[in-house]
């Protein structure tokens, strides 16, 4: 794994600048694959596991920094585990009354947010040793980060899996829906090239 | 529902890593040794029997009849994490080598999401007590083989040229759709 621990005191545009792409959580951190790889044969979805986690990391990370004098030692852990879960479970209903269709679709990986690296991380690297408004505002880049590329992944797979963007047929009449790519292996393979990509842009240090 | 398709369609057609995408960063991260593999899915599968022996009386017993579902996250968080400590303490204490080896992944279980995914699973599609172990034994058995497998292809691919980006996650991936590929041919045999 590389390094995550920011220089915590850089300016608002490199923070997010970090977060979209050089310490772009999916395809160059490796956090939060197993979302990344569920939950994007459709791009609802995918926009709605984003906006979730982007929601519940910020307001983590607002948490464990305001409440990072009185957690320290064993019981940070637990402490961070409980705020996520509280969030996601709030999240869950909030989906769950407004937009069933999507919920029912996500299944458990709604409660899995909990068990999502990418929030676990931004509390316990950065927003454990920095200020509110540092603590939001690296919340909100990674996980943005993570949105766009959970989104990107759904759009290349909701399209030749089912020849839609967004519900929309793109594709003509003669178009034959990629079966595969709605399944598991599409799901890893499409995930592979992102990486590839990003990777070739930005170069990483990693020992995996 | 039959036991027997419960099982072997957790391991196979069903196959918590490389079908419904659970622990995919242990996975990824500790892939790289046969014997350290081997040793973190046994542990895995020991928490999550475990997690779906006490959670499924808790759902069923406690937060049901007090109405209390919307508690059932942060408390099945907990008992996991209750579990996970042990299991290391106990790792710890009479399984030195195998601690040296996997130590620092072990409190990682905790946020390994194929714990909770199963437990969420089984009360999703109602299994009953002895059906929701079965399921429990047969997913832990699917990420032992998963992971095993995994960790002897990536041997060989130290003597392999892969392109620079391509290296570590990337290829890790694909070999992983090859390997859902491979399993998925057998949903003719056996499907839930």
């Amino acid at each position: 794994m590389t390094d995550r621990r920011h220089d915590i005191s850089q300016p608002l545009t490199s923070i997010i600048r970090n977060g979209l792409l050089i310490q772009n959580p999916i395809f160059v951190l490796g956090l939060g694959l197993c979302s990344a790889l569920a939950v994007t044969a459709r791009v609802t979805n995918a926009l709605a596991m984003g906006i979730g986690v982007m929601c519940i990391s910020i307001l983590s990370s607002l948490i464990a920094s305001l409440i990072s004098s009185v957690t320290h030692g064993r019981v940070r852990l637990p402490v961070y585990m409980l705020i996520i879960s509280t969030l996601v479970i709030c999240f869950d209903r909030v989906l769950q009354a407004w937009y069933p269709v999507v919920s029912d679709q996500m299944g458990p990986y709604v409660g899995l947010i909990i068990t999502n690296c990418i929030i676990l991380s931004r509390m316990e690297t950065v927003a454990a040793r920095s200020r509110a408004w540092e603590a939001v505002s690296d919340a909100f880049a990674v996980s943005a980060g993570y949105m766009l590329s959970l989104v990107a992944i759904a759009m290349v797979r909701e399209l030749l899996a089912f020849g839609t963007v967004v519900g929309f047929h793109v594709m003509g009449e003669g178009w034959q829906p990629w079966a595969v790519m709605a399944m598991s292996p599409g799901s890893f393979i499409i995930l592979a090239i992102f990486v590839w990509i990003t990777r070739s842009c930005v170069t990483v240090k990693e020992d995996i | 529902m039959n036991l027997a398709v419960i099982f072997f369609a957790a391991i196979v057609t069903n196959n918590i890593v490389l079908i419904y995408f659970l622990g995919i960063c242990p996975f990824v991260s500790v892939s790289k040794d046969i014997e350290t593999a081997l040793g973190m899915g046994m542990a895995v599968t020991a928490v999550m029997v475990g997690t779906v022996a006490i959670n499924w009386p808790v759902q069923y017993f406690i937060l049901e009849p007090f109405d209390a579902q919307y508690l059932q996250y942060a408390v099945f968080i907990i008992i996991i994490a209750a579990l996970v400590q042990i299991v290391e303490l106990v790792v710890d204490r009479y399984f030195t080598v195998l601690y040296e080896m996997v130590g620092v992944f072990l409190p990682l279980i905790t946020v390994n999401c194929s714990i909770l995914g199963v437990i969420l699973f089984s009360m999703i599609r109602g299994y009953s007590y002895i059906q929701s172990l079965v399921f429990a034994c047969g997913c832990g058995v699917g990420w032992v083989v998963a992971i095993v497998a995994m960790a002897a292809i990536r041997r060989k691919l130290r003597f392999a040229v892969i392109p620079q980006p391509l290296q570590g996650i990337g290829i890790t991936m694909i070999i992983a759709a090859l390997m859902a590929m491979g399993f998925l041919g057998f949903s003719g045999w056996i499907s839930l």
